[in-house]
């Protein structure tokens, strides 16, 4: 019977049934049958609105960046933003830091205080500034083309998204090893 | 009695099951689908991913095939859009795999082992299941006037005409069937939809400025002038890169751009 009703049977089986006599308790099948599923309630139209804006509330937002596939488009673009706001973090708060407090943060003191860490601090912390450093340049140039409408079409994109993580590994290892 | 079969099959949409002389069966291929459910009738009740397994040798090559096969007979209580079943209507525009493209242009990918995962356009307010709420995207389209607009009667007294080189600058454009895959996969719309226009309305807004036959273009522009409207776009090409009719709207909005800073 679920099944039946789930697939829209309802009305020509009862039709069915109930035409031919096939039933053997004609009353019991016409109760359980002609009995409203769902109750429904008058309203004016003018109450359409009402009811739109209340449902409207409740709507969910659907999911965006959890399920959209990473691509060669918006991950680029999203490194190029951290990695901005990163760099000019680093450089406001480096020239405030040393605003606030010249005799700590000059030269003098930054090249000492490098000089006696290990080399291996000295590489990866190379490399973290670097590589933002470095990506962050290229993209822009990136930009600065598109700006021109060269490369305007998908294919550019990856190509030019492909010579952009290539320039950056070669970058930062160069600058790395400098 | 002989009324049921006819009727089950006519609700039927395994094409094998319509057919006069019984065809081979091939074994069953079984792939999940797991498809993103919201009601609005138990809106408490949080969206939930709901897996749905068919045998893919029972059903149509396109995503849209699956969703009706799973509509007409496992669950008919899910809820999309769809209408010409084609790619030139737009209604079936969804998010399948990560990407946003219509359900009846995307191939099912036949591999069993993975499963399929289909979500509303992404940041959109969902109506029910698969049907996200596009008023605001309508709204955004209807407000950049598309239409031709002309001060001047036609020189002929009939129609205005066009040289085929002007004619061809709206190529690219002028197919765009509005099912807002593009601006729905825009970070930027995402997260600015309440300002921003987004790409399938920007590109639009290109197509009329571009029309040699429309006299409005000074206006045109001028509505786009400001921080929000057009220069929320980032260039970050999600909206070409998924466009299942393979426009071009960031090269569209890069022109409007260009027109602008040339002004």
């Amino acid at each position: 019977m679920m099944s039946t009703r789930a697939l829209g049977l309802g009305s020509p089986l009862r039709r069915v049934i109930l035409s031919r006599g096939l039933a053997p308790n004609q009353a019991l099948i016409r109760s359980t049958f002609t009995k409203r599923a769902i109750q429904t309630e008058s309203l004016p139209p003018s109450a359409q609105v009402d009811i739109l804006n209340k449902q409207r509330l409740l709507r969910p937002s659907s999911p965006h960046f959890t399920i959209y596939q990473p691509q060669m488009t918006w991950i680029p673009s999203i490194f190029h933003r951290v990695t901005g706001g990163a760099l000019s973090a680093l450089l406001y708060g480096f020239s405030l830091a040393y605003l606030v407090a010249p005799g700590t943060f000059d030269s003098v003191h930054v090249v000492e205080f490098v000089g006696g860490l290990p080399d291996a601090v000295k590489y990866a912390g190379k490399a973290v500034l670097a590589a933002p450093f470095v990506f962050h340049s290229l993209n822009g140039v990136r930009h600065l083309t598109w700006d021109t409408l060269k490369f305007m079409h998908v294919k550019g994109v990856y190509q030019t998204g492909y010579v952009v993580f290539a320039g950056t590994a070669l970058g930062t290892l160069a600058l790395v090893l400098l | 009695m002989s009324l049921l079969p006819r009727l089950s099959r006519s609700f039927s949409s395994s094409a094998t099951r319509c057919l006069a002389t019984p065809v081979t069966q091939k074994p069953a291929l079984n792939k999940v689908f797991k498809i993103y459910r919201w009601n609005p009738d138990e809106p408490a009740k949080k969206p939930t991913l709901q897996s749905y397994t068919i045998d893919l040798n029972q059903t149509g090559p396109m995503i849209l095939d699956a969703l009706i096969k799973i509509k007409n007979e496992v669950d008919p209580t899910l809820t999309f859009r769809r209408s010409c079943r084609e790619g030139i209507c737009g209604s079936c525009a969804m998010n399948i795999d990560g990407q946003n493209t219509l359900a009846c242009l995307c191939r099912i990918d036949r591999n069993e082992g993975k499963e399929s995962k289909i979500y509303p356009l992404p940041h959109m307010f969902v109506v029910k299941d698969l049907v996200p709420d596009l008023t605001l995207f309508y709204k955004q389209y209807k407000s950049i006037k598309p239409y031709l607009q002309n001060s001047e009667p036609p020189a002929d007294g009939k129609e205005f005409l066009q040289s085929p080189e002007d004619r061809k600058k709206l190529d690219g454009m002028y197919e765009c069937i509005l099912c807002a895959c593009c601006s729905t996969s825009c970070p930027s719309y995402w997260w600015n939809q309440d300002e921003y226009l987004g790409p399938a309305t920007l590109m639009q807004a290109y197509r009329w400025i571009a029309d040699s036959r429309d006299t409005k273009t000074a206006e045109r522009k001028e509505v786009l002038q400001n921080e929000m409207s057009l220069y929320r776009c980032h260039t970050i090409f999600n909206c070409s890169r998924t466009c299942p009719k393979g426009l071009n709207p960031a090269l569209a909005i890069a022109k409007i751009k260009m027109e602008l800073a040339a002004d």
